[in-house]
């Protein structure tokens, strides 16, 4: 398990490494810079612009002094945030990001999970259908329409919640539910797949035989394996969800992650680009691993492929 | 019995979670900012520096008129020149001296004078080749002001226009008459900064220093920075030291950097906006109607218009151009298709610009740019024009502009025209390179007088990019410099606006019109040309609607 785990960070060297130099690059080849604007800058300020943020080096100089900056932790200055570094700038935003994503998670599992199981138990009934046509319905409706749906009925009529912004703890809550709908839709489908995998499985049925209660069949058998399709898909929709999500940042005006990733690349802000890429980046690995150690407590096929 | 008792307490458990929810919704900014006196003004986008002379944006002009002041100060509702930092000035016979007399109590936010030494410094500062300011050319009007700035000779040899003649005395001195230099003032690049905090954070050559953060910026206008978060608010505080505080009434101002127009109108129809930034153009139809209290149209110095590139075929023969521009409708244009108040463009400088209204010289005769292009044709040997390729940056409203062109020539002129939008970025790469024939284009003025639009058009200036050059065009507006007296300098502008209508390097399609949310509760606040409301004369009155 040990020798797994190094291997495991080991590997995530080269990873990033291959990720910082094409996004590095990519970003070089995109046409247009930081400092086309709509009116001309005269050419020697250009200039000056460029040797400011060290443009001026040949490119692979520019690369080079960068995957040094980048070992020694520095992830440079924003080109467009003039005075904000771009670690500063991850600093600020990506609290605001793992709140709300934490939040949505929350809110995904607690509806996601037992509509999933409930459905699962009482296959082909009115607890089936219903939760999972309207899981079907959640999947389908895009954030940019469920937000301002949402913000219409409790900020504009209701007036029991605020439209947007990001500064008191209320703000949280539309946002959070039109985020974490979708992916309790997800859940729920998951879930129940995977319940009633195992709910056929012999040791289940081994469980009931033996007079096991239906709640500890559940509890205690089911829910391990039926579980397992559902932590998979939690990690990576977990960084999804904390590095933010650019629509409903716009839709409610949030100072998230997602604004930066998106911003960055309209305006060739090669620093913050590169910043949130490897932020990102790094967050998946970190993760997915840990959906890995999860997978092997719940499952013990997979701890003995190990 | 006991089902009812599980439906009833599920019942009591969303009742109190209403009720919880409900109690502690707190009444709106807009209400609560009757008796705070705190404007919530909708920035639009988030200024990239917050340096007088390192920024570029109306965001930042926004927020600059907020925390520092020029010699002189705005009139609210016509925008002509009141005294501000200096009490009064003195303009000399030729009109190329000017002295003004700085006011015994205009303070920094700390507490020191401003002085006469602080212009000096600011403007030398802005002018220094090394700090790299973009604007720093709003300076050049300062006699000897090129010479330092293009780095060919220090300040003590170019001795520049700019003049402490003690404390409270400047005498700066003109390259040219210049008729708008009061005007020009209120352009943040000629704006003053605090020498010694600048010092402080080494920042007098270079850009990105932390000293325009919270806690460190030091300015003399009627508010001084108190938070800055990024993507999430800007907000000020009245300054007590600002020598007019009594007449601010407002205690505060919060600018929200909303980028999408969407989100800007919920944003207002909840109450937390007083002002927006803009209307998304299929809202506007919907508003008049519902809200006629809320929108407001306003002109703005502005002119939408497009690009040929008469370096290529076909647009480097004059009869396709004209042909191309008889052939617009831009009347239909503005009524059918923008529908947001917006004036038909029949000559570059948008009417009124600093007294200037150039005669139209683009008109509309389908039936004569038919013959044009047939004459072309024939010429060439032709019998229909190779389509054309149309470059707009991507957009709704660019997009809806130039399908309604695509389908006003294939009508007249029988011409294929490929749509072709592009990443803005790479628009503007495109654009530069001159890898374009027809391409959309604006350019919002930087200060009132025709000056700031004609001169685009000079050969060789940056925003050209047309590849037209007129030997005639560039004295009419050098002449236009010089001339002594505004009539003079009218029939100059005139003869330009005669030469861009009769050789067609452009397009002009329409005038800007700034469309945007207010409530009413918002006084003090008029419609201006540049879009610039002082903020000392906007105070919030009147009752809210619940």
């Amino acid at each position: 398990m040990k020798n797994f785990f190094i291997s495991r960070l080991l590997q995530a060297i080269p990873t990033l490494f291959v990720i910082a130099t094409l996004t590095f690059f990519m970003t070089r080849f995109a046409p247009g810079g930081p400092f086309d604007s709509d009116k001309a800058i005269p050419e020697e300020i250009k200039i000056k612009l460029q040797s400011h943020f060290g443009l001026n080096l040949p490119l692979f100089d520019q690369y080079l002094l960068y995957m040094k900056n980048l070992l020694a932790g520095d992830l440079g200055p924003s080109f467009k945030y003039v005075g904000w570094d771009v670690s500063e700038l991850i600093q600020l935003a990506f609290p605001v990001s793992l709140s709300l994503g934490v939040s949505a998670l929350l809110i995904a599992l607690l509806i996601g999970l037992p509509a999933g199981m409930l459905a699962a138990l009482r296959k082909n009934t009115w607890w089936d259908y219903l939760p999972m046509g309207i899981a079907m319905v959640g999947i389908c409706l895009p954030s940019f329409v469920l937000g301002p749906i949402l913000i219409m009925v409790f900020a504009t009529k209701l007036k029991l919640l605020p439209a947007l912004g990001w500064y008191s703890w209320t703000d949280l809550i539309l946002p959070s539910l039109t985020l974490g709908l979708f992916y309790a839709a997800y859940v729920a489908r998951l879930t129940r797949a995977g319940m009633l995998e195992t709910l056929k499985q012999d040791y289940v049925r081994t469980a009931r035989a033996k007079g096991a209660s239906p709640g500890r069949v559940l509890v205690k058998h089911a829910m391990r394996g039926g579980l397992l399709p559902v932590v998979t898909y939690l990690g990576p929709a977990f960084a999804g969800l904390v590095s933010g999500s650019f629509i409903i940042e716009s839709i409610f005006f949030i100072p998230g992650l997602g604004k930066f990733f998106v911003t960055a690349a309209f305006n060739r802000d090669y620093t913050v680009v590169l910043g949130t890429v490897l932020f990102y980046a790094t967050l998946i690995i970190i993760l997915n691993l840990l959906v890995d150690f999860l997978q092997a407590w719940l499952d013990p096929k997979a701890r003995e492929q190990r | 019995m006991h089902f009812i008792r599980k439906k009833s307490f599920h019942f009591a458990c969303g009742l109190l979670a209403f009720g919880f929810l409900a109690s502690c919704t707190a009444p709106s900014n807009v209400e609560k900012a009757l008796d705070e006196q705190i404007l919530h003004f909708g920035l639009g986008a988030e200024p990239q520096h917050l340096d007088p002379h390192l920024a570029t944006s109306v965001a930042a002009h926004n927020i600059l008129s907020a925390l520092l002041e020029g010699l002189v100060g705005e009139d609210p509702k016509t925008l002509k020149p009141v005294p501000g930092a200096a009490e009064s000035w003195k303009i000399s016979e030729d009109k190329k001296t000017y002295t003004f007399y700085l006011r015994k109590n205009a303070k920094w936010h700390n507490g020191d004078p401003v002085t006469a030494q602080d212009f000096v410094y600011s403007y030398r500062r802005i002018l220094t080749p090394s700090l790299g300011a973009q604007y720093a050319s709003m300076l050049h009007v300062l006699k000897n002001a090129k010479s330092y700035h293009s780095g060919e000779k220090t300040w003590k040899e170019a001795n520049v226009g700019v003049q402490a003649i003690d404390e409270r005395t400047l005498e700066l001195v003109l390259e040219n008459q210049t008729p708008y230099f009061l005007e020009l003032l209120n352009h943040y690049s000629w704006f003053p900064v605090h020498p010694p905090t600048i010092e402080k954070f080494g920042a007098s050559e270079k850009m990105g220093t932390p000293w325009t953060k919270p806690g460190n910026f030091v300015g003399n206008g009627p508010f001084s920075l108190r938070e800055h978060r990024i993507n999430s608010v800007i907000e000020v505080r009245a300054n007590p030291h600002y020598w007019d505080a009594n007449l601010t009434q407002l205690s505060g101002i919060r600018f929200y950097p909303i980028e999408t127009a969407d989100t800007e109108e919920r944003a207002f129809r909840t109450g937390f906006l007083h002002v927006t930034q803009s209307v998304s153009s299929d809202r506007i139809e919907y508003l008049q109607n519902k809200h006629p209290e809320w929108i407001h149209f306003e002109p703005y110095l502005g002119t939408y218009y497009y690009r040929f590139n008469v370096e290529a075929p076909p647009f480097d023969d004059l009869r396709v151009r004209k042909a191309l521009s008889l052939s617009v409708n831009r009347k239909l244009l503005v009524e059918k298709v923008l529908k947001g108040g917006q004036l038909p463009a029949y000559c570059f400088t948008p009417p009124d610009t600093g007294g200037f209204t150039a005669s139209d010289g683009f008109g509309y005769d389908p039936d004569q740019a038919k013959k044009l292009l047939n004459a072309y044709l024939k010429d060439h040997g032709l019998t229909k024009l190779p389509p054309i390729e149309l470059n707009y940056n991507t957009s709704e409203g660019h997009k809806k502009v130039a399908e309604a062109l695509q389908a006003m020539w294939k009508k007249a002129l029988g011409i294929e025209i490929q749509l072709l939008n592009m990443e803005w970025k790479v628009f503007l790469s495109t654009i530069s390179k001159g890898d374009y024939s027809l391409a959309r284009a604006g350019w919002i003025g930087d200060y009132v007088d025709a000056n700031t639009f004609l001169h685009l058009w000079r050969s060789g200036d940056g925003n050209n990019l047309t590849g037209w050059s007129n030997k005639e065009y560039d004295q009419a507006l050098t002449q236009a410099e010089r001339a002594l007296n505004p009539k003079d300098r009218f029939t100059h502008f005139q003869k330009c606006e005669e030469l861009l209508a009769s050789e067609m390097p452009i397009l002009p399609l329409y005038f800007y019109v700034h469309v945007s949310l207010r409530h009413p509760s918002v006084q003090g606040w008029y419609p201006t040309l540049l879009d610039h409301h002082p903020y000392k004369y906007v105070y919030l009155k009147g009752e809210v609607a619940k």
